[in-house]
């Protein structure tokens, strides 16, 4: 048996100062979440009342567009037409306008820390450790808080998403721009570019191909947590997996679990064909 | 327009995290002939250039030789402070580099002093045309004025048909060809380049070469190319320098040095460019 005098209690005052940064700034954080609610909302109601065979066109269009291949178009489109022969296109539409969320905060908050990182070596023997970190604690230890401060609903789960599909953003942003041709870089100093001009001119597009590979990680970091999302009142697809695995309905819970496999085969190959289309020819 | 004359004096380039700290150190086991490598172990910091001082004359092809990690790099890029000296001058015309703020200073490199790399530094993915227009961009010219300047530049190197390719479909010959069309759109006097042909196989090596020289005759730009090739260094020439462990041992016309090579180094090199 350990001593209990040598034990020290950190879980007592965690939990205190949190109820008390709850208690004075909770107000702050519900408010904020309307916003953000506003926006995945509109995003949702989007996806789910467009018309079915829209959402597919539009998929279908893009996959043509980023590959100029049929065999892809055809295949990912038929994905998606799956989803909806599986019962389970409603429940998609949701999860997916959470993923499209999720993303876009993740690009937005990740994109300039990364940049900072790739600056600033001290800030990043710092940080990169957290990032680990922070995907390797368990995905439950981030819904208490999130839950106190945003209450039960899709905020609380975007938050949780967007924390997963955070770090490979920042990492291969980070990573993208330290390996970006420094005689390039150079030329951009010696031709007198302003740092911004030098980021936004030389930079990020030679760190590009890197940043949507980050994109396609977050993606796949995101989807792992579609099921413990729906805990939280996520809805989607994890709703159903969750009823089936309350109601002991392992048909239910299968097809929802193939459901989620078919979201991020047809958001890999997006992703992917992206990163090919935009590195196209550079080896 | 002929470029203007260069001048660099008692530059020493202190290559370190604490350059001020270590200055004494470094020089007192330079003036005992210390070699850059003791110099390197003892005090943790690399001397680039260790009182170097040289004088280009205006609007001729100086090429500056040395083996590589004798400093060449970084004398280059004193002349548009790429490189900030530690200690010495840097006079280009009228204009005294090392005392620019850095407003003034991006203003010389948008207009006095273009650069070539060895590595070409150019955009992969974007046209030729875009490459050869990006220094007028960022100067702040509208994109189609630029266009329009960039278009004439490659009309004169002879890359109309390669205008529209991204760069990263091109050969490495035409590679350097936009880099130096890139580097001639501002119209600066003075033209840097480092290693330019170092990447190029001979024959591409070569007719490079007799482009630039062609193309010098009626630039009269100071132009400064860094090599290790001492047969590159002969064929380019007006005025040679020569780089040794930080400083500049010799400095004159080509048959200035080999008339009276200022010691074996030297000899040794320009020997070596003969066979
Ligand atoms: N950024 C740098 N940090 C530390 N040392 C450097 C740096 N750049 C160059 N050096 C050192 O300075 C010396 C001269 O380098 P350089 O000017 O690149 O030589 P060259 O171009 O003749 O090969 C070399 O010993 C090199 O290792
Ligand atoms: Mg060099």
């Amino acid at each position: 048996m350990f001593p209990e005098s040598l034990i020290i209690d950190i879980a007592t005052p965690v939990t205190a100062a949190l109820e008390n940064f709850v208690a004075q700034s909770g107000d702050g954080f519900k408010e904020a979440s309307k916003h953000v609610l506003g926006v995945l909302l509109l995003l949702e109601s989007a996806l789910r009342g467009a018309p079915w065979w829209l959402v597919i066109l539009v998929i279908a269009a893009l996959v043509f567009a980023l590959t100029r291949r049929f065999a892809p178009t055809v295949t990912l489109a038929a994905a998606t037409f799956l989803l909806g022969v599986l019962g389970l296109w409603d429940a998609a539409m949701q999860t997916l306008a959470l993923m499209i969320a999720a993303l876009i905060v993740a690009v937005i908050v990740g994109l300039p820390l990364g940049v900072l990182l790739a600056r600033h070596n001290r800030l990043r023997a710092f940080t990169l450790p957290v990032l680990d970190a922070m995907q390797t604690l368990p995905s439950f230890v981030y819904l208490v808080p999130a839950l106190l401060l945003f209450g039960l609903g899709k905020v609380p789960a975007l938050l949780a998403t967007v924390i997963y599909a955070l770090p490979p953003i920042i990492r291969l942003t980070d990573l993208g721009l330290r390996h970006a041709d420094p005689d390039a870089v150079e030329a951009a100093d010696a031709f007198g570019a302003t740092p911004t001009q030098k980021l936004f001119w030389v930079e990020l597009p030679l760190a590009l191909p890197s940043i949507l590979a980050g994109l396609n990680q977050a993606c796949m970091m995101a989807l792992s947590m579609v099921v413990v999302a729906a805990m939280i009142g996520a809805r989607g697809l994890g709703e159903q997996v969750l009823l089936g695995i309350q109601r002991l309905d392992t048909g239910r819970a299968l097809v929802a679990g193939l459901g989620i496999v078919v979201l991020a085969i047809l958001l890999d190959r997006l992703t992917q064909a992206t990163v090919r289309a935009v590195s196209a020819g550079s080896k | 327009m002929s470029g203007p004359p260069i001048s660099l004096s008692g530059i020493t380039v202190l290559y370190g995290p604490k350059p001020a700290a270590a200055w004494p150190r470094v020089q007192a086991m330079a003036r005992e002939g210390a070699s850059i490598a003791a110099i390197r172990t003892a005090t943790g910091h690399v001397p680039g250039l260790l009182d170097a001082t040289l004088d280009l004359p205006a609007g001729s092809l100086c090429v500056v030789m040395g083996l590589s990690g004798s400093g060449k790099s970084t004398l280059l890029r004193c002349i548009n402070r790429l490189v900030t000296p530690f200690a010495g001058r840097v006079q280009v015309g009228e204009v005294d580099v090392t005392a620019l703020d850095v407003a003034a200073l991006r203003a010389f490199r948008r207009t006095s002093a273009a650069m070539v790399f060895q590595h070409f530094g150019l955009l992969p993915r974007r046209s030729a045309l875009e490459n050869v227009a990006f220094p007028l961009r960022i100067a702040g010219k509208p994109p189609a004025a630029a266009h329009d300047a960039a278009r004439a530049v490659l009309a004169r190197l002879g890359l109309d048909a390669v205008a529209g390719e991204p760069v990263e479909a091109l050969s490495a010959g035409m590679k350097q060809r936009v880099g130096l069309a890139r580097a001639l759109v501002t119209d600066a006097p003075v033209l840097l380049m480092d290693e330019p042909f170092g990447a190029l196989d001979p024959i591409t090596r070569r007719a490079v070469q007799d482009e630039l020289k062609g193309l010098q005759r009626d630039l009269r730009k100071t132009v400064v190319v860094i090599t290790h090739d001492p047969h590159e260094a002969l064929r380019l020439a007006d005025f040679i320098a020569v780089v040794r462990e930080g400083r500049v041992v010799q400095s004159g016309a080509p048959d200035a040095l080999m008339r009276a090579p200022a010691d074996d180094h030297v000899a040794a090199l320009l020997a070596a460019a003969q066979t």
